[in-house]
């Protein structure tokens, strides 16, 4: 299924084209709008005539979740606040949250490139789409209730949380497509087990699954609890919620929607532009929108690009899915240490569940790494000397991947927090500022 | 000759042996023998139940890691030298004991026993005429 075949399979020349020109549109339009923009370009000495297409982009500022922070709330935004028709904020998780604007046209585009993800996933007019992502601030909920109803699809927006519920509308609703996180969705398979309900009896049969980074092996096993295909989307709000990117049934990266958000790969430490296929910090700058353009927005998502056509005929360039973010990545002992690593291991060994915590802390100088696992109950031996064997595998697994030894505690099933939004895996206890 | 014991992953968090044995009482299910094995983190309860399978359904149900294990229980007078009789058998045969727990009452003595090949071991002990409890002897004593 694909939603938009002239602008998803377009010729690559004809897409580079529409982008030169887009690019420099917007370039125009900051530069005159937003005095911020000017400001930062007049810095490096640079005028919007210098800006020819692609080749130029590298020449821009960079744009940080600072800047839209140091603009709080509306300063960053190109047209009068009367064009603005919709705001939507992402939680701080320092200081003041990140506020996006919408114009009746932003709304338009965000609802196209939703439209084209849920196409990508095999969601049509035929399909009821359960939205369990949050209505409200979040971009998440509004963001796939409008590109649904584009697409046609039924929508049935439940919002997130209220799990009974959630259930309720799964049997009577029938719905056939979930929105939610990866998280969420292994929580939802465990509510259903634990009341008895065989997903295989549900209509049931796609998860739309984003807003926080997930491993194949967790793909695996929701595939497996919920009995569905489970498809990776990605967005963030800054660059206008979901819709930036999603995987198609070949599941072979996301394809980003590029005639409108334009994407580079950096070194996070360098800055400096990577070639094709590097692995390095993703890097948007819209090249559509109009109420708040952004300029090389820095998502600190890890992952690499690539430009083969793929096999299920778009030919939108595709991100592998994101390994981790820059910013949540732990140094440990000197070691780079990305949870969703920590994660993959888990899930490798059938002994242990998906649900883990990781305590960081600093004894007598020295980082410790505590991981905290959940036991299975099916290999609980009643032997202290088997589970303890358990524990050295699962640290000896943990230290051939991480090049860090770990201490493990194994706790008892059902006993660690499970997050209904972003997974909270990660304590650090460490003061290092 | 073969009896099931129930065994049930604990963290040492207080409370936690008290949640389940109240479980336990509720649904009215006497315990016959207890121990606990403990390391830094966690402990090991084995336990012998009267009813072991509803007793595994229960605390599963409740979110407790639990397995059924086979233990043999062995009868001996109380008096000095008989366990280190019956385990001299066990040794002779090369026999490892994983581990083992056991109390006195009146003229007898009891030894709940896991070893490393139950089969084997109930073998060699009937052969050698000591005397092994079934579930329900022990159940009632």
């Amino acid at each position: 299924m694909i939603w938009n075949k002239q602008k998803e399979c377009i010729p690559r020349s004809q897409m580079k084209e529409w982008q030169n020109k887009k690019l420099k549109e917007t370039v125009n339009t900051v530069y005159h709008n937003v005095p911020y923009y000017r400001k930062k370009m007049q810095k490096k000495n640079i005028k919007p005539s210098d800006i020819t297409g692609l080749s130029d982009l590298k020449k821009l500022p960079f744009t940080t979740k600072e800047d839209l922070r140091n603009n709080y709330p509306y300063n960053l935004f190109a047209v009068p606040l009367s064009q603005i028709i919709r705001v939507h904020a992402s939680s701080g998780t320092t200081g003041k949250p990140t506020v996006v604007g919408y114009t009746r046209e932003d709304i338009a585009t965000w609802s196209e490139v939703v439209a084209r993800t849920l196409h990508c996933a095999a969601i049509g007019k035929d399909d009821f789409i359960q939205i369990a992502y949050g209505y409200g601030l979040f971009t998440g909920g509004l963001g796939i209730h409008y590109g649904s109803e584009k697409a046609g699809s039924t929508v049935i927006p439940v919002s997130g949380g209220n799990t009974a519920k959630q259930i309720q509308l799964l049997k009577d609703f029938g719905s056939t497509a979930i929105a939610c996180t990866p998280s969420y969705a292994l929580y939802l398979a465990e509510a259903l087990q634990k009341e008895g309900i065989n997903p295989a009896d549900l209509e049931l049969e796609i998860g739309i699954l984003g807003a926080e980074p997930w491993t194949d092996s967790m793909r695996s096993e929701i595939e497996k609890k919920l009995q569905i295909k489970a498809y990776d989307i990605y967005g963030l709000s800054e660059i206008i919620g979901p819709g930036v990117a999603s995987e198609c049934h070949e599941q072979q990266g996301l394809h980003i929607n590029e005639d409108h958000f334009l994407p580079e790969i950096i070194d996070p430490e360098t800055k400096e532009v990577l070639t094709e296929g590097d692995k390095g910090e993703l890097v948007f700058s819209t090249i559509t929108k109009k109420g708040l353009p952004l300029l090389r927005y820095r998502t600190k998502d890890l992952t690499h690009l690539n430009y083969n056509k793929c096999a299920c005929g778009r030919t939108l360039v595709r991100m592998e899915k994101c390994l981790g973010r820059s910013d949540d990545m732990l140094i440990i002992r000197g070691v780079n240490v990305f949870p969703s690593q920590i994660e993959s291991v888990l899930l490798k060994m059938s002994e242990t569940k998906p649900h883990y915590q990781l305590i960081v802390d600093r004894e007598n100088n020295l980082d410790i790494l505590e991981v905290q696992v959940e036991v299975k109950n099916h290999f609980f031996s009643d032997e202290i000397k088997e589970l303890e064997k358990l524990k050295s595998r699962i640290k000896k697994n943990l230290e051939n991947t991480l090049g860090l030894s770990a201490k493990i505690k194994l706790v008892e099933p059902q006993t660690l927090k499970r997050s209904t939004g972003k997974s909270q895996r990660v304590i650090d206890r460490r003061e290092l500022k | 000759m073969i009896i099931k014991q129930l065994s049930v992953f604990l963290e040492n968090r207080s409370g936690r042996l008290s949640e389940m044995t109240k479980l336990l009482a509720k649904e009215n299910i006497n315990l016959s023998a207890l121990s606990i094995a403990e390391t830094s983190e966690y402990g090991i309860i084995r336990t012998v139940v009267s009813e072991p399978e509803k007793a595994k359904d229960l605390l599963q149900q409740n979110n407790f890691s639990v397995s059924l294990t086979d233990i043999i229980c062995l009868n001996m007078p109380n008096k000095p030298g008989s366990l280190a009789e019956g385990l001299d058998i066990l040794s002779q045969h090369d026999i490892s004991v994983e581990y083992m727990y056991a109390f006195s009452h009146g003229e007898e003595a009891f030894a709940i026993i896991k070893t490393d090949n139950l089969i084997e071991t109930v073998s060699i002990l009937e052969k050698e005429k000591l005397d092994l409890l079934q579930a329900e002897e022990l159940y009632n004593i």
